[in-house]
């Protein structure tokens, strides 16, 4: 039986957040996760927005995590190598009803501690962004919401941690949680026990479930389903910021802004269903969207859409971020409701779990060799063209280009197999390198990389997934 | 960064890059270098193992590895030079001047006289048609499925349903069934085939693979591979009509809906797009707006026979070539060439006016299927070109032969007219 201190079940954002900020300290740390890769589940499909918390309800437990998340970034994009960029959003009120709204919205915003807000005419956003509906009458500014790339995000959280040591076991299902006089005593998975003093349960959709091995599920998780598309980076129609639709009471409404790789982005939906699997997409989910942000964006054009996906959000019921220590059960932290925000808070997330059991009289050192920076993979395409030259002279896999549309080498793909926490999977490199993610969504490289994954972890392609066990890419071999 | 000089560039060297090499060489173009990408010469060719090319150019039905080795020979021959494994990342029109990246040499610039652009087309996917569903294992365009298969001995899967009846998608159904494959059926939107007919014949019907027209996929089912698909029959706004939706179970879909002109460089290059056919806007020469870079084949726009795109290159490359060595002829003046009654589009766009006693070929395909009509290209009322076709089908590139010295004023109308 392994040994372990602290044992985080779920490596996504805030899961790979606390088991980073848990690798500060002499603690031994496992993370485990059902799926092959980190981030694989809620991290992987939102937004891609880091928010200042304008808009969440004052004096919750939400509400301050997001906040002090916040400004938490510039450091820790820097450290860790993650691609982010500080673009801001606008609330454009196109009626005069929500034009009443904007001193309600912008005194929330302050209730939050979100003094940079700030009023602008219509005049002053049709010059920040002509794409506007030429109709808004004025709006808000929230110069701090943020962009970032949410793959890269976890997969730093998560190589840092391991870099300090924390463990992580993937392709591992908790099955159960061992409690023992009140304490947790270990965790149960699919590959073996792990013995753990501490247990966090950062499962996200999956929270109840762990929930109810320990008998602490007094609420259950609803996805609600955002379906999202994503525009081809040459569409005509363009936004440099978020543009964030006035709620109303019934939505928080579908946004359209730029990926951090300047994509577009538009939507999402929000519609709760009882299965935590079903990730598809629908024609009335897409055509909802469509609708939507035209009110916004008149000219948005949809027809040039390279994928369109969905996430769900793990939604609580009953409604709110919980977090939840036991007197009764020592060791157990549970983690519930962790939804659209959860991306944003993970970092703070991880600072208050650390500081809680502190406060609960942890015995955790301080290590004296803790690594902050993490370096990412080397982005060929983003280089001058002399800095490209040294590359492909230092290593001629640079030179040979196997994502035409994103032009991706094959250096880089390697990279994102053999680095600590690699890829295995087609979408893990997809989600490390961007091989794949495209215009022509793999239709070029995809063949390649099937073969590159095969060759370089010693299988056979009938061997390679997609994603998770039973994805399997191809069938066999021919006659 | 390693420099090579040129008189003609060529991007690509599938039968269009090949094509345009032989023609400048032989117009007398002196350093002819095409800049491909693959590990090899004869672009999507390569993995076109069937029959079927050739039939027009050569008299005989060839398959295409065979179809492109007679260009690579003629090639060779004539001292066209290439280099493989380089992928160009752009086009410095100012300098004329084309950058590529190469595992040998590094970065490489190569300064050219004139430039062929010859990088074909990709496939449309399932995202860009908007296919609902989720998004497992098994959804491929058809021709990845072929790469995998022809190219790399690998199988996709078991069970299939086409969506798209375009010749890819077809070809491929055949070829999947004789590799034990079960193809369930081939779905097409449209109340007519995408494809050729004779496609249709030799490669489902022969093997008696269902072709559902006016049906879509709407739906697609499985989590980690594929299960299934949703079908059902559309009415005749093209919308599914729901109550009628079938549950068809399979393990892999193949997507064969559409091609797009692949014009990432040329867009960069800021050379002007005609936004039908996704393509450089083009005249006769196969000049495109930057007079110094020519195009042809795919890139230009979708030809459905590779016989056409060798005519077409040879065009490019022989005027590439001419344009290199300064003996273009001088333009008197140039005419548009406008869309009339179901065409859809026209290549070229244009048509410089050389005084000369020449014919120029028109190519153009038609929006929708027509029987016992008249092809017509006139200025103004006056006819100047005209030939009647019992068919029409947009699936099939028509083209009409224009006599340059009948052209009058700047503007050439083309149309189908209905007989009878």
């Amino acid at each position: 039986m392994n040994k372990a201190k602290a044992v985080v079940i779920g490596a996504g954002a805030v899961g790979c957040a606390i088991a980073r900020e848990l690798s500060k300290y002499c603690i031994d740390v496992v993370v485990i996760d059902k799926n092959d890769d980190v981030g694989g589940c809620a991290s992987k499909s939102n937004s891609a927005i880091i928010h200042t918390g304008y808009d969440a309800a004052p004096g919750t437990l939400e509400s301050q995590l997001v906040v002090a998340a916040n400004p938490m970034y510039d450091e820790i994009v820097e450290a860790l190598d993650i691609p982010f960029k500080r673009v801001g959003a606008i609330l454009p009120a196109i009626t005069d009803e929500q034009f009443e709204q904007l001193p309600q919205i912008k005194e929330k915003a302050f209730k939050n501690h979100v003094y940079d807000i700030e009023f602008k005419s219509g005049k002053e956003l049709l010059e920040m962004e002509p794409n506007l509906n030429p109709n808004v009458k004025g709006g808000l500014y929230i110069p701090r919401e943020s962009l970032i790339d949410p793959f890269i995000f976890v997969q730093a959280l998560a190589e840092n941690a391991n870099a300090n040591g924390a463990e992580f076991m993937l392709n591992a299902k908790v099955i159960d949680i061992k409690t023992e006089n009140g304490k947790v005593k270990s965790v149960v998975t699919t590959k073996g026990e792990v013995e753990a003093d501490y247990v966090i349960n950062s499962a996200g959709l999956y929270c109840d479930e762990i929930a109810e091995m320990v008998g602490k599920a007094d609420y259950k998780v609803v996805a609600r389903k955002g379906q999202f598309y994503i525009l081809d980076k040459n569409t005509s129609c363009q936004v440099e910021r978020i543009v964030l639709p006035i709620p109303t009471k019934v939505t928080k409404g579908k946004l359209m802004c730029p990926t951090i790789h300047g994509n577009m982005l538009v939507g999402p939906t929000a519609e709760d269903q009882d299965s935590k699997v079903d990730k598809s997409t629908s024609t009335e989910g897409l055509d909802s969207i469509a609708a939507d942000v035209r009110n916004l964006v008149p000219n948005v054009n949809l027809r040039d859409t390279i994928t369109q996906y969905s996430g769900l959000r793990p939604n609580r019921n009953p409604e709110g971020l919980h977090f939840d220590m036991y007197d009764d059960l020592k060791g157990y932290i549970n983690l519930s409701g962790v939804r659209s925000t959860g991306l944003t808070l993970s970092v703070s997330m991880g600072k208050y779990v650390v500081q809680q059991m502190l406060m609960s009289g942890a015995d955790l050192v301080l290590k004296d060799n803790f690594i902050s920076e993490r370096k990412g993979i080397i982005k060929f395409s983003e280089q001058t063209r002399e800095v490209q030259d040294k590359l492909i002279k230092e290593n001629p896999l640079y030179g040979n280009i196997i994502c035409r549309c994103e032009t991706i080498t094959e250096a880089e793909i390697l990279d994102a197999i053999h680095r600590p926490l690699g890829a295995r999977t087609v979408d893990a490199v997809k989600r490390r390198v961007r091989a794949g993610m495209g215009r022509c969504q793999a239709g070029f490289c995809g063949p390649k990389v099937i073969e590159i994954l095969a060759r370089e972890l010693g299988v056979s392609t009938d061997e390679i997934n997609k994603n998770i066990d039973g994805s399997y890419m191809v069938s066999g071999t021919t006659r | 960064m390693y420099n090579i000089k040129c008189d003609v560039a060529i991007v690509g060297g599938g039968p269009a890059g090949l094509a345009a090499a032989v023609a400048a060489k032989k117009e007398g173009a002196e350093k002819v270098l095409i800049i491909e990408r693959d590990n090899a010469l004869g672009g999507i060719l390569q993995q076109c193992i069937h029959p079927g090319f050739g039939l027009t150019r050569f008299g005989e039905e060839l398959t295409g590895p065979e179809y492109y080795s007679r260009f690579v020979t003629e090639a060779m021959d004539l001292g066209v030079e290439y280099i493989l494994n380089s992928m160009v990342l752009e086009i410095d029109e100012a300098n004329n001047q084309v950058i590529c990246a190469n595992s040998e040499y590094g970065l490489t610039c190569i300064d050219a006289g004139s430039i062929v652009l010859a990088m074909g087309c990709r496939e449309r996917t399932r995202a860009n048609i908007v296919v609902p569903g989720t998004r497992p294992a098994g959804l491929y365009t058809a021709g990845s499925a072929q790469r995998l298969i022809n190219r790399q001995n690998i199988m996709v899967g078991k069970s299939v349903v086409i969506l798209g009846s375009g010749d890819i998608g077809m070809i491929m159904a055949r070829r999947m069934t004789l590799e034990g494959a079960k193809v369930v059926m081939v779905v097409e939107l449209m109340d007519y085939l995408a494809g050729l007919t004779r496609n249709r014949v030799q490669c489902l019907d022969d093997f008696g693979i269902p072709l559902k027209l006016s049906h879509t996929i709407t739906r697609i089912v499985g989590n980690e591979r594929v299960e299934g698909v949703y079908v059902a029959p559309v009415d005749e706004n093209k919308k599914p009509i729901k109550e009628k939706e079938e549950f068809v179970e399979c393990d892999t879909v193949l997507f064969s809906v559409g091609l797009i002109p692949e014009n990432e460089i040329s867009n960069k290059a800021g050379i002007v797009i005609d936004k039908v056919t996704n393509g450089p806007k083009v005249n006769q020469y196969m000049q495109t707006s930057i007079p110094s870079i020519f195009a042809c084949g795919n890139v230009v726009h979708v030809n459905d026979l590779v016989d056409n795109v060798s005519a077409e290159s040879e065009q490019a490359g022989k005027y590439a070539a001419q344009y290199a060595m300064g003996t273009l002829a001088k333009s008197e003046g140039n005419a548009n060439l406008v869309t009339g009654n179901n065409v859809r589009y026209l290549c070229p766009q244009s048509i410089e006016k050389t005084g000369k006693d020449e014919k120029v070929s028109v190519y153009f395909r038609v929006l929708k299927p027509e029987f016992n009509v008249k092809l017509v290209a006139r200025c103004g009322d006056k006819v100047i070109a005209q030939k009647r076709e019992f068919r029409v089908n947009p699936g099939e590139m028509n083209h009409v032969n224009i006599p340059l010295a009948e052209v009058e004023g700047n503007e050439i109308t083309v149309e189908v007219i209905k007989e009878g």
